[in-house]
C-alpha cells in the first residue's frame, strides 16, 4: 500500500499499536485483541449455559405435547414454555450475537477493542436482568408466555430483568459501533470493512432500533405493574411489543447470514459472488425489516387491512428479496471457490466434493438449507396477510420459527463454535468422532419437530396449549404428528447436549494449541493444476447454484399457492 | 476476503447468474405483493380488522341483551369436566348481528347460525386476550379485551364446529371451548 494514510503512523486502538495487548491467530495470521477475546469467551460461555437451560425445557414440552407421555402439570407445561422462548429467543441469542459482535469489530478490521470497561457494564447488566428473569420464572410469578401480553400480568422483577438485558444488549451494541470508529480513526486497517463486519454492522443496526421497540413497551409495562401508571393499551402492546419480537428475529437472520459467510470463507476459502450484491441485501434488511411487527397482527381487531397488506411485504417483500440474495451468493460463493480448487465436475462435484465430516460444514450446510427451504417458504407463506387467518396462533408457527431461528441460526451458531473454541479459546476439540455427527442430528432432530409442528398447526392445534384431548375435535391424526413432534423434540435434545457437552468438555480437557494451527476438521485440498481466483471475474460459473435457487424457487411457488387453495376453501369472511 | 478489508475497489453491477437470479426472486416478490390487494378485492377471506372500542362491562350487557332475546335451547357439553358444561344456544336474525364473549375459560354464548346466511360477529374478550380459533375449519382471529372485532361471516358448510382459544389465558387456557352449529 502506498496511499498517503498508510504512512501516517497508526493510533492506539490499532493492534500494530507497539504496546496493544494482543496475539496474532497460529491458523488464520489474525491478529486478536486480547480484551475482545476475554469478553467473547465470556459471552459466548454464559450464552452456552442458557442454551442448555432452554434445551432442558425444550425437551421437557416436546415431552408433554407428545400427547402419549404428556409429562408435564399444566401450571408447569406453561411456566416451562416462558421459560423455554425467554432462553432461546433472547438470552443464548443475545449473549452469542454480543461474542460475534465483538469479534467482527476487532480481529477483521485488527483494531482493539474500544472499552474494557464497558463491555463489563453490558455484560453485567446482561447477565444479571438473565437470571431476574430466569428466577422470576422458576418461581412461577411470571406464566406469561415470552410475549406477555396485557392484559396478563407478571411480577414487575420480570419486565425489569429483560429491560436490564436489552439496556445490557445496547452497552455492548455501543461498545461495537464505537470499535467501529476508533479502528477508523486509527487507521487500523485500509479500505472498506469486510463482508463480515459489514453483516455485524447491519445486525446491530437492526438491533438498536429493536432494542428501543422493546425500552417503549417494557418500560410503562414495568410501571404498569409496579401500580405507578395506568394499563396501556393491548394493542398498542401488540404493536410495539412484535417491533421488539419480530425485528430481534431479523438481527438472528443477519447474525446468521454472516456467519455463513464467515464460514463458508474460513473452511473453503469462498469470497462473496459479488461484493456489492451481498452487501445491497444486507442494506436491505435494515430499510425493511421494521415493518415486520405486522405478522403478528393479521387477524387482529383495530387494525385495519390496507394496514396489514403494506406492512406485511415490508414495501414489496424487499426484505425477502435480501435473503433470497444471500441463499444465492452464500452457495455460490463456495461454488466458485471449490470450482477454482478443481471441483469440476458437471452441476454438482462441486457439492459431493465438500468436506462433510467438518462439522462447522455440514452444519453450515443444513443452516442454509432448513432456513431456506423450509423456515423462509413457511414463513413468508404464513405472514401473508389473508393466509394468516389459518395459520395464526396454530402449531405453525412455532413449526416456522423453529426452522428458522433453531435450525437456521442456533445450528449456525454451533457450527460457529467449531471454530471459535480452537481459534479463541485455543484448544482442540475433544470427542472428534461425535463433533461431525452432531450437527446432524440437530439439524434432522429439529427438522422433524417442525414437520411434526406443521402438519398438527394445519389441523388446527394451537400452539402453547397442554393438551388437545380437552376439546374433543382432534383426531388419530393430530397424534400422529404430535408423536412426530416429540420424537423430534428428543432427537433435537440429544444434538444439543452432545453440543453443550463438546464445548464444555472441551474448555476442560481440550488439548491446548498456543503456537500451532488448530487441528483441521477437513478443508477441499486444492487439485493439481487448479489456480485460486481464476474465477474471480467469471459471472456464469455458479451453474449448479443456479439450478438450486430455481428448485428452492419451484418449491416456495408450490407451498404458496397451495395455501391459497387452502384459504379458498374455508368460510368467506371479512 | 470476507475477513479482511477490500483495499481494491469493488463495485461491480450484478452480471450473468447474479442478475438473472436477481431478477427472477424480484418478479416473485412483485407477484407475492400484487397476490394480498387481489385477494382483497377478488377473494373470499379477508380480515380487514373492523373494530369498535368498547368497555368489557358494556359487551357484556349487549351480549347478554342478545341471549336474552334471541335464546333457542341450551348446550350440554359431553366432554366430562367441561369447563363449558352448559351454555345457552342463541340464534341470530340471518343477516343479523351476533356476539360471543371470550372470557377464562369459555366461549360464550354457543351460536347457531343457517347455511348461507352472512352474519356480522362481535368478537371481544372480557378479562385477558383470547384466540377464536373455529375447529375443524381451522380460521382463527384474536379476541382483545376493550375492542369489538366485527367478523362478516358466511357459514358455507353444516355441522357442528368448536371454537377453540388459542392465545395463551392462564391454567385453563387448553380446556377454553365453545361452539357454533349451522344447519
Amino acid at each position: 500500500m502506498t496511499t498517503a494514510s498508510a504512512t501516517l503512523p497508526v493510533g492506539p486502538h490499532s493492534l500494530a499499536a507497539p504496546d496493544a495487548p494482543k496475539r496474532v491467530c497460529d491458523t488464520t495470521g489474525l491478529g486478536v485483541c486480547l480484551a475482545a477475546q476475554r469478553f467473547i469467551k465470556l459471552h459466548a460461555v454464559v450464552g452456552i449455559v442458557f442454551l442448555l437451560l432452554g434445551g432442558i425445557a425444550a425437551l421437557l414440552l416436546a415431552l408433554t405435547r407428545w400427547q402419549t407421555v404428556h409429562l408435564l402439570p399444566a401450571d408447569w407445561f406453561y411456566r416451562v414454555i416462558t421459560f423455554h422462548g425467554i432462553n432461546m429467543l433472547i438470552l443464548w441469542i443475545l449473549f452469542f450475537e454480543v461474542a460475534i459482535l465483538y469479534f467482527a469489530c476487532t480481529s477483521p478490521l485488527n483494531a482493539k477493542l474500544y472499552s474494557r470497561k464497558v463491555a463489563w457494564v453490558g455484560f453485567i447488566l446482561m447477565l444479571t436482568g438473565a437470571i431476574m428473569v430466569d428466577w422470576i420464572i422458576l418461581v412461577g410469578k411470571a406464566d406469561v408466555m415470552m410475549t406477555s401480553y396485557l392484559p396478563l400480568l407478571a411480577h414487575p422483577a420480570f419486565y425489569l430483568g429483560i429491560i436490564l438485558v436489552a439496556v445490557g444488549t445496547l452497552v455492548g451494541v455501543y461498545n461495537f459501533f464505537a470499535t467501529l470508529y476508533v479502528a477508523k480513526r486509527d487507521r487500523a486497517y485500509e479500505g472498506s470493512m469486510p463482508i463480515v463486519t459489514f453483516g455485524a454492522l447491519a445486525a446491530a443496526i437492526i438491533a438498536v432500533v429493536t432494542l428501543l421497540h422493546g425500552a417503549v413497551v417494557m418500560i410503562p409495562t414495568f410501571t404498569y405493574s409496579m401500580g405507578w401508571t395506568a394499563q396501556p393499551d393491548p394493542i398498542w402492546y401488540r404493536i410495539i411489543w412484535w417491533g421488539l419480537g419480530h425485528q430481534s428475529q431479523q438481527v438472528n437472520v443477519c447474525a446468521m447470514v454472516t456467519v455463513w459467510y464467515l464460514l463458508s470463507n474460513v473452511i473453503v476459502g469462498a469470497k462473496p459472488v459479488n461484493e456489492t450484491v451481498c452487501r445491497t441485501a444486507f442494506t436491505l434488511y435494515i430499510l425493511f425489516i421494521n415493518l415486520a411487527s405486522a405478522h403478528h397482527l393479521l387477524v387482529d381487531p383495530g387494525v385495519g387491512a390496507t394496514w396489514k397488506i403494506w406492512n406485511t411485504s415490508y414495501a414489496m417483500y424487499l426484505a425477502v428479496l435480501a435473503s433470497m440474495i444471500h441463499g444465492f451468493t452464500v452457495p455460490g460463493g463456495v461454488e466458485i471457490a471449490m470450482r477454482e480448487r478443481g471441483y469440476n465436475r458437471g452441476l454438482f462435484g462441486w457439492v459431493v466434493a465438500l468436506p462433510w465430516r467438518n462439522p462447522a460444514l455440514s452444519g453450515t450446510v443444513l443452516s442454509v438449507i432448513i432456513f431456506g427451504f423450509l423456515g423462509g417458504i413457511t414463513g413468508v407463506t404464513l405472514g401473508t396477510q389473508q393466509i394468516n387467518i389459518i395459520a395464526h396462533n396454530t402449531l405453525r408457527i412455532p413449526g416456522h420459527f423453529h426452522v428458522t431461528v433453531v435450525g437456521g441460526t442456533t445450528l449456525a451458531f454451533m457450527a460457529l463454535a467449531y471454530y471459535v473454541i480452537p481459534l479463541i479459546f485455543q484448544r482442540d476439540f475433544i470427542w472428534r468422532g461425535l463433533a461431525r455427527i452432531q450437527p446432524w442430528l440437530f439439524g434432522i432432530g429439529i427438522t422433524l419437530l417442525a414437520f411434526g409442528m406443521s402438519f398438527a398447526g394445519s389441523l388446527g392445534v394451537s400452539r402453547r396449549s397442554w393438551d388437545v384431548d380437552a376439546q374433543g375435535v382432534y383426531g388419530p391424526a393430530v397424534h400422529l404428528w404430535l408423536g412426530v413432534l416429540g420424537i423430534g423434540g428428543v432427537l433435537a435434545f440429544i444434538g444439543l447436549l452432545a453440543f453443550v457437552l463438546l464445548c464444555v468438555g472441551t474448555l476442560f480437557f481440550g488439548q491446548k494449541n498456543n503456537g500451532r494451527p488448530m487441528a483441521d476438521w477437513g478443508t477441499p485440498p486444492i487439485q493439481a493444476g487448479a489456480q485460486i481466483g481464476s474465477l474471480a471475474n467469471s459471472h456464469t460459473a455458479t451453474r449448479g447454484t443456479i439450478v438450486l435457487t430455481l428448485v428452492f424457487l419451484a418449491c416456495f411457488v408450490v407451498y404458496y399457492f397451495a395455501n391459497w387453495k387452502a384459504l379458498a376453501d374455508v368460510w368467506p369472511v371479512r | 476476503m470476507s475477513l479482511r478489508p477490500l483495499t481494491a475497489p469493488w463495485f461491480h453491477a450484478p452480471a450473468g447468474h447474479e442478475k438473472l437470479w436477481i431478477g427472477v426472486a424480484l418478479v416473485w416478490c412483485f407477484v407475492m405483493s400484487l397476490m394480498m390487494p387481489y385477494w382483497h378485492f377478488r377473494g373470499k377471506q379477508n380480515s380487514t380488522g373492523e373494530a369498535y372500542t368498547v368497555k368489557p362491562d358494556a359487551f357484556l350487557e349487549r351480549t347478554q341483551k342478545f341471549v336474552e332475546a334471541n335464546r333457542v335451547g341450551t348446550f350440554k357439553n359431553p366432554i366430562a369436566n367441561a369447563l363449558a358444561a352448559e351454555l345457552p344456544i342463541v340464534e341470530p336474525p340471518p343477516g343479523g348481528d351476533a356476539y360471543l364473549i371470550g372470557r377464562m375459560w369459555q366461549w360464550y354464548p354457543a351460536l347457531r347460525l343457517r347455511v348461507g346466511e352472512t352474519y356480522r360477529i362481535h368478537l371481544s374478550a372480557l378479562d385477558l386476550q383470547h384466540g377464536f380459533s373455529l375447529q375443524p375449519l381451522n380460521m382463527n382471529f384474536q379476541a382483545v379485551p376493550g375492542y369489538d372485532h366485527v367478523l362478516t361471516l358466511t357459514p358455507t358448510s353444516k355441522g357442528e364446529y368448536t371454537i377453540v382459544c388459542n392465545e395463551f389465558c392462564g391454567i385453563g387456557h387448553h380446556a377454553m371451548t365453545g361452539k357454533i352449529f349451522v344447519e
